[in-house]
């Protein structure tokens, strides 16, 4: 099922994407999902393309943008004798304010699961009737009707020691966010193949309507990305920005119309706080009133997060303006010094699908692949 | 978060199914995806069937790899 | 002996201790080489230097298909001595028993262990038991150390990689981290791979042989991208692997996209990593195609240039380069 390119497709593909790359002028394409940073950073796509084709990772690392705030709130929580922390391993290493992670609660004491699905946390929960099991529900649109369901589950069969910190974030209302940013220039948007695949191509048509701006849904094989820089040079050289999909074959124009439901069962979106990009209106996910048992919030009478933008830990991090795709990672003073997936300072540079930390990790001397044209 | 797997359906069984790729097989909930059959393929994200991966359009990516070839072979 | 579960008292230093170590231990490495069990071994040694190693197992599962935590702890030892050049003639066993433990299972361990030891001539000569309170330790531990001999003029390591070796592995890379990684993330293999996990030393005596080889490493933990990482900075050289080239079981990869991993991170039990002069190419080949554990061995690049911070580069399907980037704390599934 699964189609590779060979290296002439591959090359053939690279000359149309020249041909239809403007002469006069650069263009800025970003990628939205940390899966494509990825999936760049490791075919080395950036050294081959035009010079005036420049790629930029936005903010769709779910782990990278959630607040740190939050992360000192699950960290009180794993201290907590009798809870259970269960997470998808992405989360495990992301340090919070204090620059401890979850991984360095587990060293101490607390008891930590890497799970690869919510059904494995259920499991978790049943196996363990005296402690509560916390499930950190971090994810997309792509991730948000699996924990749904899970919370759907858990009321259905009556497992009362199991609840979800929603970290959720969607995907249009940070983009509309970043168009909104006077300073942001974006030609065009590389869009989320598998956040597509649940929400569809409607909630995208914004994009071209109010803001003239490419978009094409995207798939995540060498030969997927660069078809949709195919489809969307062509779009920004006839002047005709809309949605196109690229990746048939896992996104339907509809998306997922049950999964839809099932989040919209669960959750309801609420202002939500990006690390690096600030509170954001309607771009996360909250649980219920009506499944209130099974919100951590609620169970564990956790307080709204309320940061101080001002108390920014380290000014000099450029974290907030990579993921708006104003600045290259290699243009912020911290990165590969003071700054490495090691031990990160900003947001991007916490997740290995971080802007930062694949720079980082698939370049030379961190960065620099522009140059070396 | 985005990382989902097409995997081919062998078995299912109310809401979960059995799916594997090149023989190694794990076991998935469909309740995303009830409509889907054995014989089907799925994308799986985190343990769940987001979606039945529709054969002919998913064929128009190797129709589409496979005209680039002809005309670069040409 | 009696019961089935070993208990606090089989490490008391008393009656059951000796209980445990006569009518369990013993007759497992019966193959000492004739000695009786002394609080220490004598060895004869001639013919060379002498390396010796040290290494402990800890495993979850204990038992993977393709082997267990006692093929394991011999393999591990014996290759470890194997990719410096030495030859390797005995073992220690030291055991950490979790209290409760099956007796069942310490036999099926020791027994694996010690027919794989054979295998390799290598002999068992001493070893050491203790038992933990329950919860001190996760079911058994275990330590080997092992003293090899190496051959006059043979002298492999980083320091003899030069530029324009080729860089070899000897089979598919990842089948013993899938193999493992599977029973622990609940993904079924339906028999289409196992961990590789072998002795090693045959087929690295054979190839030291041809003169050809400047270093060999077997990758276990952190798998080939680690190991490379490792030998280039050591080295200081810039070495290119060609992605494509590197030999990968189907089943393997297929696991790898279902768990969001990269099979140059798993490890393996059974695998060389050669850097060899180019000069020899072939003779080496020839070595691995008429070796058992080497069949599947493939060329996958070659030490480029030299380079004091030492870095790997990975030709890429789009015949780009880029950094293969070390590995930063555990190879955890990711699904984002």
């Amino acid at each position: 099922m699964k189609q590779t390119a060979n290296k002439r497709q591959l090359a053939k593909l690279i000359q149309q994407v020249e041909r239809l790359a403007p002469a006069d002028k650069p263009l800025n394409i970003m990628e939205v999902c940390g899966a494509h940073t990825m999936a760049i950073g490791k075919s080395g796509l950036r050294q081959l393309l035009p010079d005036n084709i420049r790629l930029l990772s936005g903010p769709g690392c779910p782990v990278c943008v959630t607040h740190d705030c939050e992360i000192e709130v699950y960290l009180e929580l794993a201290r907590q004798r009798n809870v259970i922390i269960a997470t998808f391993g992405d989360l495990l290493r992301v340090p919070g304010k204090k620059g401890s992670s979850l991984a360095d609660a587990r060293g101490q004491g607390a008891k930590v699961s890497v799970v690869y699905s919510t059904l494995d946390a259920l499991k978790l929960a049943k196996k363990n009737p005296g402690k509560e099991v916390v499930f950190l529900g971090a994810g997309f649109e792509t991730t948000a009707p699996t924990v749904a369901m899970s919370v759907i589950q858990a009321q259905e069969e009556g497992i009362e020691n199991f609840s979800v910190y929603s970290l959720h974030k969607l995907v249009p209302p940070v983009l509309e966010a970043l168009l909104l940013d006077k300073e942001v220039k974006i030609d065009g948007f590389i869009l989320p193949g598998h956040v597509s695949t649940i929400i569809g191509v409607e909630p995208y048509y914004f994009l071209a309507r109010e803001y003239h701006k490419a978009g094409v849904i995207t798939g995540f094989e060498t030969h997927d990305i660069l078809q949709g820089l195919v489809m969307l040079l062509g779009q920004i050289r006839e002047d005709n920005p809309c949605v196109e999909i690229q990746y048939r074959g896992g996104v339907l124009p509809r998306g997922n119309p049950i999964a839809r439901q099932v989040i919209a069962r669960v959750f309801e979106p609420a202002d939500a706080w990006w690390r690096g990009l600030g509170l954001i209106p309607k771009s996360g996910l909250r649980i219920r009133e009506s499944f209130r048992n099974y919100d951590t919030r609620k169970k564990f009478n956790i307080p709204e997060p309320h940061p101080d933008d001002k108390e920014e830990s380290n000014k000099i991090c450029a974290c907030g303006d990579i993921l708006k795709g104003i600045k290259l990672p290699q243009e912020c003073r911290l990165f590969g010094r003071a700054c490495t997936p090691l031990n990160p300072v900003g947001p991007c540079m916490v997740s290995s699908e971080g802007a930062c930390a694949a720079y980082y990790r698939f370049t030379e001397n961190g960065g620099g692949w522009n140059e070396g044209r | 978060m985005c990382v989902a797997v097409p995997l081919k359906v062998i078995k299912v069984t109310g809401n979960m199914a059995i799916a594997e790729l090149e023989g190694i097989s794990k076991e998935i909930s469909i309740a995303l995806t009830p409509e889907v059959s054995v014989g089907d393929w799925v994308l799986v994200h985190a343990g769940y069937a987001i979606q039945r991966i529709d054969n002919e359009e998913a064929r128009e990516t190797v129709r589409f790899l496979e005209e680039l070839y002809e005309a670069n072979s040409k | 002996m009696k019961g089935d579960k070993i208990l606090l008292a089989h490490g008391s230093g008393g009656g059951l201790s000796r209980e445990l170590i006569e009518e369990i231990i013993y007759p497992i490495f019966d193959n000492n080489g004739g000695q009786d069990l002394l609080d220490s071994a004598f060895l004869a040694l001639e013919g060379g230097r002498i390396a010796m190693t040290t290494d402990s197992y800890v495993i979850s599962p204990l038992f993977f298909p393709g082997g267990d935590i006692g093929k394991l702890a011999a393999c591990g030892t014996i290759n470890d001595l194997a990719v410096c050049g030495a030859i390797p003639k005995f073992l220690s066993v030291g055991l950490i028993i979790e209290e409760g433990f099956p007796v069942e299972d310490l036999k099926k361990i020791l027994r694996s262990l010690s027919d794989t030891a054979a295998s390799a001539g290598v002999l068992v000569v001493t070893g050491d038991t203790k038992v933990v309170e329950r919860g001190s330790a996760d079911k058994i531990f275990i330590n080997t150390t092992g003293i090899g001999i190496v051959p006059e003029g043979v002298s492999l390591g980083p320091t003899e990689i030069s530029v324009g070796d080729l860089i070899i592995i000897s089979g598919t890379v990842g089948d013993h981290g899938m193999a493992v990684l599977c029973q622990r993330e609940g993904l079924s293999l339906g028999g289409q791979i196992a961990s590789d996990c072998a002795p090693l030393s045959d087929l690295a005596e054979l190839l030291v042989s041809t003169g050809g080889v400047s270093c060999m490493r077997d990758p276990t933990r952190g798998g080939v991208a680690s190991v490379l990482y490792e030998l280039a900075r050591q080295s200081k050289m810039t070495m290119e692997i060609l992605n494509e080239a590197v030999p990968v079981h189907h089943a393997v990869a297929a696991g790898c996209s279902m768990l969001g991993l990269d099979p140059l991170y798993l490890a393996n039990e059974g695998k060389l990593l050669i850097f060899a002069r180019q000069e020899k190419e072939s003779e080496i080949m020839n070595v691995l195609r008429n070796h058992p554990l080497g069949r599947a061995g493939r060329v996958i690049g070659r030490v480029t240039s030299r380079d004091d911070s030492g870095k790997v580069l990975v030709e890429t399907e789009l015949g780009a380069k880029r950094i293969l980037p070390s590995l930063e704390g555990e190879h955890l599934p990711r699904i984002c």
